[in-house]
């Protein structure tokens, strides 16, 4: 116990040590979220005159205003707004839809299992792995035979289908964890497969569906891949819109406004977050470590 | 009576559960193992703009292992990959072990460790090419620092911009390993640890010698997904230098795209296709094959 109590001058270094070395990787992992700030709020010749690190001389939102409604993505110069709302259209349906097929199916494979069930469930997980690379090229051979042209339901339906491995993960790891009584009980009370399901199984599984939700929010949001291959034109996500500002834009450059659409394109996952950290970490933790 | 509830009961006992899982069946059956066998047969074949199904045996491979550009790309993404496991591991243990010492803002500090990666990597990738930008970015803030000779412009210096990639993707990625490292350290039985004290041992030595060490299995998962974004890296690349200057930071998965979808190669971006995927796959396969022999033993 003594020990514990003699604090050394050399411990205490040692601590301060530990604090400093804390404190400068947080300034390295926030310097570039300031930098994007500032300049979104500076003029160009603010950003001119100043440096990176240097505050805005006057506080200007013309750089939001203008990422916002005006900004030039390629041909089109209606900023980032209808793009904004293209990423919701596909990202609600998506995320709904395969988190409600992913707790189904993690319901089957944990409850339910049958003959090459869990063969099944190996099969899905090699899926996770996937460089999506791989099914790109059939993929729009399949849209284009099926005559989706809208590019936001061809979004919907691709993320739903490599959505899946992920979501029915997190429901199956977590239904597995169920006490298995618990089953048993609801089926000699008559409990059907639905009604054990939704009146049961779903009301405990609260946390499970917060972090398949979130995981599967930011994946669908941040997706670049497909939606630079599979929607087209007006109907393309926010990363692409992003994507076209900042790379194909001709005459000044306006890192201003580039930074203040890229800050609008990270919004809303910055607020999922903030809002749901736990959940975030958790859905990260494990749908790394488990696939 | 009896024989209606009876068949009923066995439609939702056997049969159900099948219909529940069937489309999720067909999607992995054909969105995965059948799409992977269409891009193998459009990888033998002589596709350009449109897809043509005759054999045509290995012509797109011998294109792919005869082009310069495949190569560079490859060679950048061992450049990459490598740097960015190497950096990544390093960084995200060492943020985890000063974390574990009892941190005061423990909280508040994984919080801004780990926000990078809830942003896609086009906004980082976008941060990134401002802040590394040759004439405003960190050469301007070094020049009116009174370095005034400095030059910073990796990401327009062929021979350096992958480094510049290097940057961002640990930068987005380092707080996640450091989650995992910390989540594995908290895992650790403490009376060890205790042990080992009472025994003398210094801290150093009791991570080095003790707690390290039986963080192998972390160790593994963080390798195998690291690599596993390595190998996939598009996005971030795109938004940060396009893949330029030159093919300087070009990579399969650049190549895949622009031959698979912008440059009507479609059997030559079948091909480099099938390429990542075997890269993945070797990447990958121990760690899955470790898995199963876990789940087999547990």
């Amino acid at each position: 116990m003594a020990d514990s109590y003699r604090q050394t001058t050399q411990a205490k270094l040692a601590r301060m040590g530990i604090y400093a070395m804390l404190f400068l990787l947080a300034l390295w992992f926030l310097a570039p979220l300031y930098v994007m700030l500032t300049t979104s709020f500076k003029s160009l010749d603010d950003i001119r005159s100043g440096n990176l690190l240097s505050l805005p001389q006057s506080f200007s939102l013309d750089a939001w205003k203008t990422a916002w409604d005006s900004a030039c993505t390629g041909v089109e110069c209606g900023g980032m707004k209808s793009y904004f709302g293209n990423s919701l259209k596909m990202m609600i349906p998506a995320v709904l839809i395969s988190t409600l097929l992913g707790s189904l199916n993690g319901y089957v494979l944990s409850m339910w299992r049958f003959k090459g069930s869990d063969a099944f469930f190996m099969a899905l997980l090699i899926g996770t792995f996937l460089p999506f690379q791989v099914v790109i090229l059939p993929m729009a051979q399949v849209l284009g035979m099926l005559g989706l042209e809208n590019s936001t339901g061809r979004l919907v339906l691709v993320h739903v289908i490599y959505g899946l491995q992920f979501t029915t993960l997190f429901f199956r790891n977590y239904y597995v964890t169920v006490p298995s009584d618990l089953v048993k009980a609801a089926r000699i009370d008559g409990a059907g497969f639905f009604l054990f399901f939704f009146k049961i199984l779903l009301p405990i599984s609260i946390p499970t569906i917060m972090v398949c939700l979130i995981w599967q929010t930011t994946q669908i949001w941040n997706d670049f891949l497909f939606g630079v291959v599979f929607s087209s034109g007006d109907g393309q996500p926010i990363t692409v819109a992003l994507n076209n500002l900042v790379n194909t834009s001709t005459g000044v450059k306006q890192y201003n406004v580039d930074m203040a659409a890229a800050i609008i394109a990270a919004l809303p996952t910055l607020l999922v977050y903030i809002v749901g950290g736990k959940f975030f970490v958790r859905g990260l933790t494990a749908g790394a470590v488990k696939g | 009576m009896t024989v209606n509830s009876f068949s009923f009961s066995r439609f939702v006992d056997v049969t159900l559960p099948k219909v529940v899982i069937a489309p999720t069946a067909l999607a992995c059956l054909v969105g995965f193992y059948g799409f992977i066998g269409w891009t193998a047969w459009l990888s033998f074949t002589n596709s350009h703009m449109l897809p043509h199904y005759e054999w045509a045996g290995f012509v797109q491979y011998v294109e792919l292992f005869g082009n310069d550009r495949w190569w560079q790309a490859m060679w950048n993404l061992g450049v990459f990959g490598s740097l960015f496991i190497l950096i990544c591991l390093a960084l995200g243990l060492f943020t985890a072990v000063l974390l574990d010492q009892k941190i005061r803002a423990e909280g508040a500090l994984r919080t801004i460790y780990l926000y990078p990666m809830a942003l896609s990597f086009i906004v980082t990738g976008t941060a990134w090419k401002w802040i590394l930008n040759p004439g405003l970015g960190i050469e301007k803030l070094l020049h009116d620092w009174g370095f005034t000779g400095a030059t910073f412009d990796w990401i327009i210096n062929p021979h350096y911009a992958i480094y510049t990639v290097v940057i961002a993707g640990v930068w987005q990625s380092t707080g996640f390993v450091m989650a995992l490292f910390l989540a594995g350290l908290r895992g650790i039985d403490d009376s060890i640890i205790k042990a080992a004290q009472i025994d003398g041992a210094s801290l150093p030595v009791i991570y080095t010698r003790i707690i390290i060490p039986s963080l192998r299995p972390v160790f593994l998962s963080v390798f195998m997904i690291l690599a596993h974004i390595a190998v996939k890296s598009f996005d971030l690349v795109m938004a940060l230098t396009g893949g330029g200057p030159g093919f300087a930071t070009d990579l399969p998965s650049i190549f895949m795209y622009q031959h698979g979808f912008t440059r009507g190669q479609l059997g030559l971006g079948a091909a480099s296709a099938m390429m990542m995927l075997f890269t993945a796959a070797a990447v990958v396969m121990p760690f899955l094959y470790s898995e199963l022999m876990r789940d087999r033993r547990g």
